[in-house]
Parts: C-alpha cells; sequence; structure tokens
C-alpha cells in the first residue's frame, strides 16, 4: 500500500470564510507595521471616511438622494450598532428594544433644546445621555437578575411602550412630534440667508463626469454650519463621536471587563463561581449600550431635520439594529459597524428596494442563519474555532487506508 | 496530620430535591492544610455537597460555616472571594476565551479594577493586569499546559481542559480548592501525574478536597477521607482505616472492585 501524504488542509472555499481570512490578513498586517505607519495609516483611513460625502465616489454615491444624509444614517447606524454588539455581543443579552433607548435620548434632546427649554444642544447631549443610562438601568436591575428569555420580552415591551408613551403624552409632543430641535452651534460665523451661508470657509465637493472628476463650488458645505441645507456637517460630528466610542470600546473590551462579558456569556455559572459579579457585569453592559443608543438618538434629535414623532421610532427599526449586528458579526466591533452601515446604506442606494428592507433582511438573515449563524465577520477567535473545526472534518474524512 | 483549625464545616447540612433527599445531615469539617477526598458510588451526593458548599444550592437545613462565618445567602462570587474555588465534573471552561484568558478570569476575581480604570488606562489597571498574566502563566505552568496560551480553551486536549480547570481555580486564589473527579478520564500515568500535582498544590498552602473514583487514587494522596453513600455519611476517617471499614466495603469497594474486574 502506498502512503498517501495526507492532504494540505485547506480552508473552506465559500466567499464568506475567504472574507474572514482576508480581513485577519488585513489584521495582521497592520499589526505588523512599525508604530509610525499605524499611525499614518489609520489617519489616513480616517480622513477618506471623513470626506467620503464630498468625495462622492461613482457607483457608491447616491445619486438620488442626498448622499450627506446618506452618510449621516450610515453613521449612525454604525454607532448604534456598535452600542448593541456591547449588549449582544460581548455581554450575551438578547435585547429587542434598543429604540427604546434611542428614543429615549431623542426626546430627551427634544425636550431640552425646544419644547420645554432651549438649552443649546452640547447641553442637552451629556444629559440625554445620561437620562438614557439610568433607563437602562432602571429597566435592567430588576430583568437582568432573571435568567433566560426574560430580558427579550421585556426590552421588547420596553421599545413599545416607550413610542406609545410618547405619542399619549402632551407633554412629549404627542402624535405631532417635537420640531424645531436645536441643532448643534455653529462653529463660525452664523449664515445669514438667503445670500450668507455663514461659516470659516467651504468646502467643495467632487462633481463626477463618468470617471473624471470636477470641483463643484455651488453645493459646498460651509464650516462647521449645522443648518437645515446640509447634512455633512452632522456626518463628521456623528463620525467624531463614533471613533470616541470605538477607542471606548476597544480599551473597555481588552481589560478585566471585557473578559468578565466574555465569561459570562459563555457561562454564567462557572463565571459568577471563578468570582465575576456577573449581574453588576452585565447591568454595565445594558447600561453602557443604553446609553451609546441615547447618544444617538440625540444625534438624530438634532440632525438636519430637527423632528422627531412616535413614528421616528418603530419597533420594525429595532429590529433592524438587531439584524445589523448579527449579520455584521456580533461581538466584533467592526463586523457590527458593518452591519449597521449595510443595513443603513443598501436601501438608500438600490431605493427600489426601500420598501422591502425589512423584508430583506429577514430573509438576509435567515439564510444567514442557516448558512453562517456567526454573521459576515465575527471575531477572529469563533472563525479560528470554525477553521479547528473544518480540519478535523476534514482528518477524519481524509483517505481511510492512508 | 496534625489537628489544625478547621477551614470549613458542614454542618447537619441537609438538601432535597422534591422527594429526593441528596444529602442527609451530612457533617463533617475540613482542616487547613490537608487533603481531604470526599468520595462515594455514583449519585451519592459528592457534587450536591460541593455545590452547596459554593452557593449554587442552598442547604435545606444545616449550615455550612467557612473560616467559622456562616455561608447562607452569600451570593456565589462572593465566596469564591472568602477563598473557597471549585472545578467542575463536567468541564465547563469559557470556551470561546483563550487558554490565558480563562486564567485570567480566575484572577480577576480579587481585581479592584473596574470600567474607568480599564477606559482611562490608569496604573491600577496597567499594575494589575501584569500581576495576573505573570500568576496565570505560572499557574499554567504548574498544572502542566504546554499548548499556546492564545489557543482557545475548546482547541485543547481533554487532558489539558481537566487541567485549564484546576489554574483558573487556583486563581482565584482560594484557600479551600475542590476539585469534581479532576482525574475522571484519564489513564493510569496521567493519575499519578495529577495526584504529584494535587500533592505539590497542598504543599503550596492550599487546602484541597478531592472527589475522586479510583479508590487507590484517594487512599494515596489524602490525609482523610469521607465517605458518602445515598446522600449519608457512612464514615470519616484516615485512608487505612477507611479501606478496612466493613461499612464501605459493602457500599463502594464491591462495587468498584467489580467494575473493575469487568
Ligand atoms: N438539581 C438537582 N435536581 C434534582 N436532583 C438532583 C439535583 N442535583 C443532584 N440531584 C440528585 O442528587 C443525587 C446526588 O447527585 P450528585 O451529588 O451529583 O452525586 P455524585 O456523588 O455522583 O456527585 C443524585 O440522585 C442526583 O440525581
Ligand atoms: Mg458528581
Amino acid at each position: 500500500m502506498t502512503t498517501t501524504p495526507t492532504p494540505p488542509v485547506s480552508a473552506p472555499t465559500n466567499p464568506l470564510f475567504r472574507l474572514g481570512l482576508w480581513w485577519d490578513g488585513v489584521i495582521d498586517r497592520y499589526n505588523a507595521l512599525p508604530r509610525l505607519y499605524k499611525v499614518v495609516l489609520v489617519l489616513a483611513f480616517a480622513l477618506f471616511v471623513y470626506a467620503l460625502p464630498l468625495v462622492r465616489p461613482p457607483l457608491i454615491a447616491t445619486d438620488r438622494i442626498d448622499f450627506g444624509g446618506v452618510m449621516f444614517a450610515c453613521a449612525a447606524y454604525a454607532l448604534i450598532a456598535l452600542g448593541l454588539n456591547i449588549v449582544i455581543g460581548y455581554a450575551g443579552l438578547l435585547d429587542l428594544g434598543y429604540i427604546g433607548f434611542y428614543a429615549v435620548g431623542a426626546y430627551t434632546t427634544g425636550v431640552l433644546t425646544s419644547y420645554h427649554w432651549a438649552w443649546p444642544f452640547f447641553l442637552a447631549l451629556p444629559v440625554a445621555v445620561a437620562v438614557t443610562m439610568l433607563t437602562g438601568v432602571i429597566l435592567g436591575a430588576p430583568t437582568l437578575r432573571v435568567r433566560g428569555d426574560y430580558l427579550a420580552i421585556v426590552t421588547l415591551g420596553f421599545g413599545e411602550i416607550i413610542r406609545i408613551c410618547v405619542k399619549n403624552i402632551e407633554w412629549l409632543g404627542a402624535s405631532a412630534g417635537i420640531k424645531d430641535i436645536n441643532h448643534p452651534n455653529t462653529i463660525g460665523p452664523a449664515p445669514k440667508p438667503p445670500f450668507d451661508p455663514g461659516g470659516l470657509f467651504a468646502i467643495p465637493r467632487l462633481e463626477w463626469n463618468g470617471i473624471t472628476p470636477s470641483l463643484d463650488h455651488e453645493h459646498a458645505t460651509h464650516f462647521l454650519v449645522f443648518g437645515a441645507r446640509d447634512a455633512i456637517p452632522y456626518y463628521w460630528l456623528l463620525l467624531t463621536a463614533l471613533i470616541v466610542v470605538l477607542l471606548g470600546d476597544r480599551l473597555v473590551k481588552a481589560s478585566r471587563v471585557g473578559r468578565a462579558w466574555e465569561a459570562t456569556r459563555e457561562d454564567e455559572d462557572a463565571a459568577e463561581l471563578m468570582g465575576v459579579p456577573t449581574f453588576k457585569y452585565k447591568l454595565m453592559a445594558f447600561a453602557l449600550g443604553a446609553a451609546i443608543g441615547g447618544l444617538s438618538g440625540a444625534f438624530y434629535a438634532s440632525s438636519q431635520s430637527g423632528y422627531i414623532s412616535p413614528d421616528s421610532f418603530p419597533l420594525a427599526t429595532s429590529f433592524l439594529f438587531v439584524a445589523a449586528v448579527i449579520v455584521g458579526g456580533s461581538g466584533n466591533r467592526w463586523g457590527a459597524m458593518v452591519g449597521g452601515v449595510l443595513v443603513a446604506y443598501l436601501p438608500e442606494r438600490f431605493r427600489d428596494f426601500a420598501d422591502y428592507r425589512l423584508l430583506v433582511f429577514g430573509l438576509a438573515l435567515t439564510v444567514l442563519a442557516i448558512t453562517r449563524p456567526e454573521g459576515l465577520l465575527p471575531p477572529r477567535r469563533t472563525r479560528r474555532a470554525k477553521m479547528m473545526e473544518a480540519e478535523i472534518e476534514q482528518l477524519e474524512e481524509g483517505p481511510v487506508d492512508a | 496530620m496534625p489537628d489544625t483549625a478547621k477551614l470549613l464545616e458542614v454542618d447537619d447540612v441537609t438538601i432535597r430535591f422534591g422527594g429526593l433527599t441528596a444529602l442527609d445531615s451530612v457533617t463533617f469539617d475540613i482542616r487547613e492544610g490537608e487533603i481531604l477526598g470526599l468520595i462515594g458510588p455514583n449519585g451519592a451526593g459528592k457534587t450536591t455537597c460541593f455545590n452547596v458548599m459554593t452557593g449554587v444550592y442552598q442547604a435545606t437545613s444545616g449550615q455550612v460555616r467557612f473560616d467559622g462565618a456562616p455561608l447562607a445567602k452569600l451570593k456565589r462570587h462572593k465566596i469564591t472571594k472568602l477563598g473557597i474555588a471549585r472545578t467542575f465534573q463536567n468541564i465547563r471552561l469559557f470556551k470561546s476565551m483563550t487558554v490565558l484568558e480563562n486564567v485570567m478570569v480566575g484572577a480577576d476575581a480579587h481585581s479592584k479594577v473596574g470600567f474607568w480604570d480599564a477606559l482611562l488606562r490608569t496604573p491600577r489597571h496597567r499594575h494589575t493586569e501584569e500581576e495576573s498574566t505573570t500568576r496565570a502563566k505560572e499557574l499554567l505552568k504548574i498544572v502542566g499546559i504546554t499548548a499556546r496560551h492564545d489557543e482557545l480553551a475548546a482547541n485543547l486536549s481533554y487532558g489539558d481542559q481537566r487541567r485549564l480547570e484546576i489554574a483558573r481555580a487556583m486563581a482565584t486564589g482560594p484557600k479551600l480548592l475542590c476539585l469534581d473527579e479532576p482525574a475522571a478520564g484519564f489513564n493510569p500515568a496521567e493519575k499519578v501525574k495529577l495526584m504529584d500535582l494535587i500533592r505539590k498544590v497542598r504543599d503550596q498552602g492550599y487546602t484541597v478536597l478531592l472527589i475522586e473514583h479510583d479508590m487507590r487514587l484517594v487512599m494515596g494522596v489524602t490525609d482523610r477521607i469521607v465517605v458518602l453513600e445515598f446522600g449519608r455519611k457512612i464514615a470519616e476517617g484516615a485512608p487505612e482505616e477507611i479501606r478496612d471499614n466493613p461499612a464501605v466495603i459493602a457500599a463502594y469497594l464491591g462495587v468498584e472492585e467489580d467494575e473493575d474486574a469487568s
């Protein structure tokens, strides 16, 4: 009998697996770079992302709807996914009513800056975050003590109750909603319509004619005017918040806090018996998630239109948030953000499909649940475990007579 | 064995699950610095005993005292902090975490680092992290895990998973280390190595409570033995006394011998 060499273990060929490997390659190559290169690379990437709505790359840019607005929505969903990823991905808590926190943040901002008071946006922002976080603690404290599916049910109820409450409470604007919510303060001279757009300076955007770009001074963005005309300054502001949250997320995850979350998610009993105060850490994850939801809600309320109503916060959108995290790859912050961006971007880019977006995402989720339950870009360790499984399978299936 | 202070006292503990009495007025204590064996046929109530001691179950009646203070109603993680750590009969590692992280979770039990320390990367965070990492690596060496520290726990061999459980429990800095059938599924050579490890652990100042099925092993490593059968304590004493105890032979050794013969 000839000894056939064991076939080299090759990675499964499906494209999603390739995506994971490619991503690992990117991360590895990045990690191997000298510090200076890393800084330069990160700054270049950040600059590109900041400039994206001005560059308006062909194919990516939406032409029928304002691309700046789409980018704002993408950043908002990325921030939401990042927050929900702490709750679902890190701590393993299924929060189906995340939109409730988004609404609390938005309404706190609305009430403070317009409906009852006239606070400046940046004063209302921390209060909105604090109120939302407190809401999270109040909701989480009794429910997180109980194991099992309670949380999913309670949060589901919460998401709906918040909407019904604001719809019926006159003090919160009832079904008419709240309008004229304060925009963030403009930096530089204030615009004086109709002739002076204000701002310190104007940045023209690119106009593409096929593949030849030209400067479009007519649709310049005025730095830094927060008004109804232009969504791009809001995008920049939100992107900055997103980056700050992203950095914080990194630091906290890579610490005993992150370990406690992960251990609790893996095996709550074992975690407790190893000294992890699981309730405390679950509550922390839940409240942090809530606070980030409130943060995005506050930005949403004060964005271009400056208008919110109960209809802005349907429960269905809450499911989209969950879908974003799970499709993207629960537990991996980059995966979750990619999920958030996809959920926000695809319906805008392919307008015809916007009406069916819940249906399409539901289908995508179902297909994904069957073929790839860990999402598009799951944490590296999940991928590694999968790879190991595949290797073992392949070894077991290897030539029997060898 | 010198008469040292009582570290843990199980005092007349009864626990019922519906109609089943899993522990029936069990009383024994564990002295500082000893290796106590807890043996008995399957279903005798050994694991249940661990569960009462670590706060997983509440005793129906009776009391468990640690360092003289009753444990009743204390949260599980508080009991761990007081100094009782355990392993599980059915391995319960954090599978998607790395080998090192598993042990670090144990080491975190006494960490004072909180959210703000982590976010602001305070000196306290840095020191604690360095200390725990060093300690975790030490422990991995002590229990003899040679796998890469960044390997996922799920990918370890069965034996290494058992050893990792011990390292994780030791990392919580316990006074009392409870091992629930740590040698289950080991071959004789591995078992001998494990018993050496347990002796080494005791010599480092830990008190050990050992559940083990293999009589010869228990005899070789323990200072004293408590025997359970159907939730009752039927004997207690030095290994040689237990070996010659007719009740134990009837309840336990007979069965064991038969199993070995088959
Ligand atoms: N949570 C529980 N509910 C009901 N019965 C249990 C529970 N835990 C243990 N028991 C029963 O208590 C008895 C003792 O179990 P255990 O302590 O696991 O035995 P062992 O000595 O083999 O470790 C068994 O009959 C078991 O079925
Ligand atoms: Mg048992």
